[in-house]
This record gives C-alpha cells, sequence and structure tokens, in this order.
C-alpha cells in the first residue's frame, strides 16, 4: 500500500469520497445502501464462515467448468425409471390440491396421454384422491419448462459430462400445449407423434452425429441475440443446420423439419438440461452460498443452494410482468411456473438480456434496459462465465454464480424471463415477460446456512 | 408555520449527507426547523424534543422528514433537490456505480486500498470484500464488534486500519478526519484518531512533516486484538525508505501488548517514539516535543490566541470538558485530574449510532452546550475543533452563536484547535473567529488544558 500511489475504494459517506476527490486521489465508490432488514446477524455469520471463500470458488468452477454434451434422447421411463402413475413436475415438491391451474391443466394431460383415464375429469378425481405421485424434476435429476410435467412415455433429451448427466422433455412448440397447461385433443395427440416419430428420430440423429457440446453451441447463439430463455431462435436454427443432414437420413425428416421451424423455442429443453448439469455440480459444498437451482411450480418459488443440499427455501410466486397475446391480459395470468429459472441459474436467460436485444419489447423492456439489467446481475454473483461471452459487453463473461449473501446485502433479486401461462387449467400460453422472485426465498436460505 | 412529518420506508441516504442536507434545509428561507436523519432510537427522539409529533412504526431503515416551515411543501421539494443533487451527477457517468466494495475492486484492478464508512453493524461485509481481495482497509465506521475486528485482522494480508479508525494519511492522501500536514520524514503509528492529528499538526507547526500516518482503531492494543495492525504498520514504516522516524500512539494499552509493541520497536532499524497516554505519561505535547528533540529541530512556542475581556462576571463552578476526539478527551481528562471537572466525549459509540461524527454533526454538542449555560453550576467549559479534511467546513460559524451566549453568562470557554495552516477551513481563520466569539483558543490541547485549570484554580 505504501509502494504505490493509493487507489481507493470507499463505502459510506459521500463526504468522505468528496475529501478524496478534493485531493486528487483516484478514487472509485461504492453506492452504497443497507442490507435486506433483518439479515444483519445471518450476513455476519455467513460472510465470517472461514469455509465459504473457498466453497464459493469451488462452486463457481464446477459449474463453469462442466461441458454438456447431448448425447441421446429416450422416454423417461427407460431413463429414470419413471413407473405408470408416476408424474414429474416443475418447481419445489407440491400436492394436487395447492397446484395451480396450468399444472393441474398438464397433469391431466399427462394422465390422458399415458391412457390412464379416459376423460379429463376423472383424471381430475384420480389426482385429487392421490392415486398417483408427484416429484419434482429435481429430484431425478431433470427440469421441464413451464408444468413442467413429465410421464413415463414422453421422450427426454440427455445431456452428460463425463459420468454425470441431466436430462429435459422434448419442447412441444408454443400455444395451446401441456407445458403451458393444455390438454385438447390436439396436445394429446402432438404428445404421441412427438413419441413415436420425433423422439426416435432426434436418438437416431445423435447416434450418427455423435455427440453434440451444447456449451459451444450456447456460446455461439449468445452471440447471434439469444439469452437462451425467451429467445432461442438462433439456438434452434444452428441446432437444425447442424444435425440437419443426420436428421435427413430418417424416414420422417421433412415432417420434423417442419415441426422444429414452427418452435421457436426447440433447443430450450437442451439449454436446460444443460444449465441443470452445470448447476448440479455446484451443488452440496459445505459452507457455499452459490444458488444451484430456481424453480416455480406455479404456486411457489423455491430455490436450492449448495451449502443447504436438497433442502428447498419458497416463497409465494409472483405474477409476470410482460406482454400478453391477444385478448389475454394479467387477469389471466397464472402465477411463475416452470423449471427453465435454471437459465438464469446457470448464468443465462435474464442474466444475459444485454445479449438480445430483440426480444426486450416481447418481455415488456426497452435496449436501454437491458445492458443495465444485466450489469446488476454481476452485484448478486461470484463470478462471469468463461465460455458465454457477452458480445455488447465487449465479450465480458455472463454473471454466474448467484450468491444468497450478495443478495441479502444488495437487495437486488434476479432478474427472471419467462413465459406467461394462463391460469385456467387447459388454456396455454398467454403470453411472456419478467419476474422477480420472492425475496424471503433467499434471506431464508441464508438464515438457514447461518444455522 | 406549518409542520409536516414524513417517513420514507427503506429510503437510505449516509448520516453525513442528511446532516448536511438537514442544516442547508434549516437555512433555507421560509424555513424554522428541519430535522432529516433515518428514523433510528436517537434520531426519533431528538425530532420529539424539537416538538415534532412522530408517526409510531418508523424503524432505523426508514427516511424521517420533519420540518417547520410557512410551505412544508416546497421545502420538501427543496430537499429532495439537495438529496439529488449528488446522484444526478454520478447518473451523468452512465453506468450504475457498484452496489458493493467487492464489485467496486472488480471495476477498478489496480484498488490497493479501501475506506469504509458505512454505518459499523454493516461494516464488516465491505470491510470483508476489502481484506478477501488482498487490499488494505481503512474502516472508519465504529460499533463494529470486537470479534469481527479480530476476524479481519486476522484474515488480512494487507494492513486493517480500524475499525473506528478515525485518521490516516497515506503518500500524502488524508482519509477519514486528515489534516493537510506537510511531507516528511515522520511516520506515525495511531490507535488514537486525534492523538495522531494532535502529533501531525504540532509537527506541522515546527516545520517537520509527516511520510504516513497508519491508524489502527483504538482497540488495537487490548489484549484481545493484540496489536495485530499496530505491528504490522510498524514494519511498513520500517520497510518505507521515506520514513526516518516511526511514532507509535495509543490510548492506555493492556501491558503484555505493550511489552510487544516495544521489543518489536527495538527490534526495528528505524528509531521509534512510543506514546502511550496514561496518567504518569507525557502528553501528546510533550510526545511531540520528544520527537522534535530527537530530529534536532528547534521546539517552536505552540500558538495560542487569549480570550478577549469577558463581557459579564466570570462564573465560578465544575469545569465541562466537551470533546469530539477521544484522545484528546482522555488526555484533557487526566490532565485536569484534581479539579471539579466531567468530561464527555461526544464521539463514542453512544452518540454516533445513526448520526454523523460530532467533527462534521455538532448538534449534540451544541444541545449540551446551551444546557451548560443555563446550568448555574457550571464555571467553565473546555472543548475541541478538529480541522482538516472530512471534518465540518467551517465549524467556528457552527460553535460561534453557543460560545457567544456562554460569553454573555460569563461561562469561560477554552478551546483546543488541532489543524494546520494548510487545512481547508484556514487555521488562523477559525482561530480569530472563536476568539471573537470570546474563546481562548490553543493549538496544544496540553496547554489548553493547563489554561483551563489556571481559570479554575484563579
Amino acid at each position: 500500500m505504501l509502494r504505490s500511489e493509493p487507489v481507493i475504494v470507499t463505502a459510506g459517506a459521500a463526504a468522505l469520497a468528496q475529501a478524496l476527490t478534493d485531493q486528487a486521489a483516484r478514487t472509485v465508490e461504492v453506492d452504497w445502501r443497507p442490507p435486506v432488514p433483518g439479515t444483519e446477524a445471518a450476513l455476519a455469520k455467513v460472510l465470517a464462515d472461514p469455509r465459504r471463500e473457498a466453497a464459493n470458488a469451488l462452486a463457481l468452477e464446477r459449474l463453469t467448468a462442466t461441458r454438456p454434451q447431448v448425447v441421446t434422447a429416450a422416454p423417461a421411463a427407460e431413463l429414470l425409471g419413471l413407473e405408470l402413475g408416476a408424474f414429474l413436475h416443475a418447481g419445489p415438491p407440491i400436492t394436487w390440491d395447492r397446484a395451480s391451474g396450468p399444472l393441474r391443466g398438464a397433469l391431466i394431460g399427462a394422465a390422458l396421454f399415458e391412457g390412464l383415464v379416459a376423460t379429463p375429469e376423472e383424471a381430475e378425481a384420480r389426482f385429487a384422491a392421490g392415486e398417483y405421485t408427484l416429484e419434482p424434476c429435481h429430484h431425478r435429476g431433470a427440469v421441464g419448462p413451464m408444468a413442467g410435467v413429465v410421464s413415463p412415455s414422453m421422450w427426454m433429451w440427455v445431456v452428460e459430462d463425463g459420468g454425470r448427466r441431466a436430462v429435459c422433455s422434448l419442447n412441444e412448440g408454443l400455444g395451446k400445449v401441456l407445458r403451458m397447461g393444455a390438454f385438447g385433443p390436439e396436445v394429446i395427440a402432438r404428445l404421441k407423434w412427438m413419441s413415436a416419430v420425433l423422439g426416435p428420430a432426434l436418438r437416431d440423429a445423435l447416434a450418427d452425429f455423435g455427440p453434440l457440446d451444447a456449451r459451444a453451441h450456447m456460446a455461439q447463439a449468445l452471440q447471434m441475440g439469444d439469452e437462451l430463455h425467451n429467445r432461442n431462435r438462433a439456438a434452434t436454427s444452428l441446432l437444425t443446420r447442424v444435425l440437419g443432414a443426420s436428421l435427413a437420413k430418417g424416414p420422417d425428416a421433412s415432417e420434423i423439419f417442419a415441426f422444429i421451424d414452427t418452435n421457436d423455442h426447440f433447443f430450450l429443453n437442451i439449454g436446460m438440461a444443460s444449465a441443470k448439469l452445470s448447476c448440479d455440480a455446484a451443488r452440496d459444498i459445505p459452507g457455499s452460498s452459490i444458488v444451484t437451482a430456481m424453480a416455480r411450480n406455479g404456486t411457489d418459488f423455491g430455490i436450492q443452494v449448495s451449502g443447504c443440499g436438497p433442502c428447498w427455501f419458497t416463497g409465494p410466486a409472483g405474477v409476470p410482468d410482460g406482454l400478453y397475446m391477444g385478448d389475454y391480459g394479467p387477469e389471466d395470468a397464472n402465477p411463475d411456473i416452470g423449471d427453465s429459472t435454471i437459465m438464469e441459474t446457470a448464468g443465462l436467460g435474464g442474466f444475459a438480456m444485454a445479449a438480445a436485444p430483440a426480444i426486450v419489447r416481447f418481455i415488456g423492456g426497452t435496449v436501454d434496459q437491458a445492458i443495465p439489467a444485466t450489469l446488476s446481475m454481476y452485484e448478486i454473483t461470484a463470478g462471469e462465465h468463461p465460455s458465454y461471452a457477452l458480445p455488447s459487453l465487449e465479450f465480458r463473461g455472463s454473471p454466474v454464480g448467484i450468491d444468497v449473501a450478495l443478495i441479502a446485502r444488495t437487495g437486488i433479486l434476479p432478474v427472471v424471463n419467462t413465459g406467461i401461462a394462463g391460469k385456467v387449467a387447459g388454456t396455454g400460453q398467454v403470453g411472456a415477460g419478467l419476474v422477480r422472485p420472492p425475496a424471503n426465498v433467499f434471506t431464508d436460505a441464508l438464515t438457514a446456512l447461518a444455522a | 408555520m406549518a409542520e409536516l412529518v414524513v417517513v420514507r420506508p427503506g429510503a437510505y441516504h449516509d448520516s453525513v449527507t442528511l446532516m448536511r442536507a438537514s442544516r442547508a434545509l434549516a437555512a433555507a428561507s421560509g424555513v424554522e426547523r428541519a430535522h432529516v436523519a433515518m428514523a433510528t432510537p436517537l434520531n426519533l427522539g431528538l425530532a420529539e424534543e424539537m416538538g415534532f409529533d412522530v408517526p409510531a412504526g418508523a424503524g432505523p431503515t426508514d427516511l424521517l422528514i420533519a420540518v417547520s416551515a410557512a410551505d412544508p411543501d416546497a421545502a420538501l421539494a427543496e430537499l429532495d433537490r439537495l438529496l439529488t443533487a449528488r446522484t444526478a451527477s454520478t447518473a451523468e457517468s452512465g453506468r450504475a456505480l457498484p452496489r458493493t466494495t467487492a464489485a467496486a475492486i472488480r471495476s477498478r484492478p489496480d484498488a490497493n486500498l479501501a475506506l469504509i464508512s458505512c454505518p459499523g453493524e454493516h461494516a464488516f461485509a465491505e470491510a470483508l470484500d476489502a481484506v478477501d481481495a488482498g487490499l488494505s482497509v481503512m474502516i472508519f465506521s465504529d460499533n463494529v464488534s470486537l470479534a469481527q475486528e479480530v476476524a479481519l485482522k486476522e484474515r488480512a494480508e494487507g494492513l486493517v486500519m480500524g475499525p473506528d479508525c478515525g485518521t490516516a494519511i497515506v503518500s500524502g492522501i488524508g482519509l477519514g478526519f486528515a489534516n493537510a500536514a506537510r511531507r516528511g520524514p515522520v511516520g506515525i503509528v495511531a490507535a488514537s484518531g486525534t492523538g495522531a492529528q494532535q502529533v501531525t499538526c504540532l509537527l506541522d507547526a515546527a516545520g517537520v512533516g509527516v511520510s504516513h500516518v497508519l491508524g489502527t482503531g483504538g482497540r488495537d492494543l487490548s489484549a484481545e486484538v493484540g496489536a495485530r495492525s499496530t505491528l504490522k504498520a510498524m514494519a511498513m514504516l520500517d520497510a518505507d525508505p521515506g520514513t526516518e522516524l516511526v511514532i507509535v500512539l495509543s490510548k492506555t494499552p493492556d501491558p503484555l501488548v505493550a511489552q510487544a509493541v516495544e521489543a518489536a520497536a527495538a527490534a526495528m532499524a528505524t528509531p521509534v517514539e512510543i506514546g502511550f497516554l496514561g496518567a504518569d505519561c507525557p502528553d501528546l505535547t510533550a510526545i511531540t516535543e520528544q520527537t522534535l528533540a530527537r530530529l534536532g529541530v528547534e521546539i517552536p512556542e505552540w500558538t495560542s490566541w487569549v480570550a478577549p475581556a469577558s463581557p459579564a462576571a466570570p462564573r465560578r463552578g465544575r469545569l465541562h470538558g466537551l470533546y469530539s476526539g477521544g484522545t484528546l478527551c482522555q488526555e484533557a481528562a487526566y490532565l485536569a485530574s484534581g479539579l471539579d471537572a466531567e468530561f464527555t466525549d461526544f464521539g463514542d459509540d453512544r452518540y454516533t449510532r445513526g448520526r454523523a461524527h460530532p467533527m462534521i454533526d455538532p448538534t449534540l454538542r451544541l444541545a449540551r452546550l446551551s444546557e451548560l449555560v443555563k446550568d448555574p453550576a457550571a464555571g467553565a467549559i473546555l472543548l475541541d475543533v478538529v480541522l482538516g479534511h472530512g471534518a465540518d467546513p467551517d465549524p467556528a460559524a457552527a460553535i460561534g452563536p453557543a460560545l457567544d451566549e456562554a460569553a454573555a453568562a460569563g461561562l469561560r470557554v477554552t478551546v483546543a484547535l488541532i489543524g494546520t495552516g494548510d487545512d481547508p477551513q484556514g487555521l488562523d481563520r477559525q482561530a480569530l473567529a472563536l476568539q471573537r466569539a470570546g474563546a481562548a483558543v490553543f493549538t496544544s490541547n496540553a496547554a489548553a488544558v493547563r489554561h483551563a485549570r489556571t481559570l479554575m484554580e484563579a
């Protein structure tokens, strides 16, 4: 300190910072504000934990070093040992009686699809009677967008790195789809086609092509205007190109290309499985305050934190603020739903808004807001992703490794991009927008870490 | 006049900014009284004393605005202008400022020092960011726990100055409350902010400059902290080619820790002058004089300004020491032993929760002074006025009216004025203004106390 000219960070009284400026000292000022009220004691304890710094560095290293490879596609029954009558869903654990409209709609649809029931009414009765089991995707190394409902016959992407694996369902397209809670005949027919035609075709194409490097693929898409949660157009287009020659060898290539062409989010589910694999690598590090999952079931918003093991911290899911399709409005919107917040947990989606100027209007913002939104996320993350560079920030790595201690200190909540499902079962998608998680999930996790 | 009391939940501003805005608002035309502060119990109590109806439920994270004015809404608009003036200037840079010390360090990889002055209960997090990034840190904040102080000092590679470190000068840059002292060969390590300021200013008056002044925090020489920062700062100065002599200052240390410091001093290549304050120890002025003697510099007569003739018959009674500097207060208490005297350190943690240090915010000290004017048992006043960067831009103007009242009531006031000729407030200008208000003014605190003693014993 005595050997070189002082370069001084100031946090606190503005007059003391001003006194340094008056002396022509080189300074950088912190816009300091008090932490979230009530977190002082837990913060002091967590910050003083001698394990914290190394634990968070390790969590970040594991999260960002993961190299997800798309290896195959297969039915959930085969991959997860999921039995008939067992259903996975998005978000933290929930029971039928607390499930929101779109989650109920998707469960009804999945029961119809599996042939367990003949009518939606029968499905409702059986779910209400507790005849089927419900379990979070996250508990099985899986993720699912929106309702995230997975039943044994549904095909899933398989993403691996070394001996580790994560899986995610196949994307059905936009509008009236199961994941948004729709369960009409066209929804069931599409699911059947996906199991009979699409899944096997993707399996065969991947067998022909070999493992697909999802991390490199997503890095390219970020430079083509995707943030990989609400915009997957570039990633989907690239996927069609990369797998095209292999897909074209199969019998139904034309039909499959046409299906993918109607669905800009076709890639999202690969991205989610990849993000899940990355975040899972950061789990279970004692003393780490890094978030390893953020997920919603349409009723609760839940997070998991590395140093807290499998424990969920939950709060009420908020209603997204965004744009609505057709005649739909905020009154039609269901509270936040889906495992797709795994993208933000991995440093993408809302955290990479600066990469995706094309969709800032769609999610209710302006281009001018996209860059500050991403910049503010650096305040609550442990580091920058070495593989996910953001062109508009001079190729700075995207902010990654959400730290609950930094959220408590700054009061800044993660920015989440999301689709909006209709709240009435069977409606489907009504819009897309931005949502903020409930603050208590992060402060509760901090309190648990301090215990 | 109409009263307006507004609570803004969660609206945070630092105590210095609020105090300055509050004062500027109170001085605005059409405003009778104004009190703008975070709603801590102390500040709520102050608002009640000022006659405002304070709404229930306001807490320390809420902004309390209480104003009595001809047009309260206009006053509120003026306040918002005062509070947002700085925000606007930072917005000009186009980018949001970092929100944590860690983020600021990431944005300036060449940063090597952090100055933390947020409220004490939150200072640990910011200081830890600096320590974990390998920076030295000065913690100006008080109300930081001893356990946190030890944890920071154990972990730090660099120097931890503080907590409750009021002053430092690093390579000519004054941090916190620091005087504009000339640069020179003397390095100071001080577990005492105003002690270091007194010595620095007297050295400056004798024509001798400082290389660096490194604070350590008042508890550094306690048994629990074990002089961790003092020993590190001594080693840094020993290695510094610009430092030819080191002064180590502290309020009364733990005896075993004092021995360790003395042993470290004996092992240094650079000569060390140790000044531990205590009942039978040399005072700060004497320590300065010993240092000058070692350097072969002539000891000057320390400047003073005599009090003008009192307009009222001098009162008899107790001597009240109203200090903003902790070490100056302790030194005065030692030197006043045997007198009927009472000393208050307004810089103590008790008085600074939720409000700025008395070197910036004179409110509580002025309130006490006006009580004493009305108290027939009070005979004389002794107080310090500390100049320099970070301190009140014109303390004589803030305290002058109260001194006029004291003089009119026959209460004699002696001031220890700590400053240099280059301080932004101007030593002579402040001394003359205080003298005009009826006070006797001394640049040496010890000389000021001796003067007060002669008044008491006359």
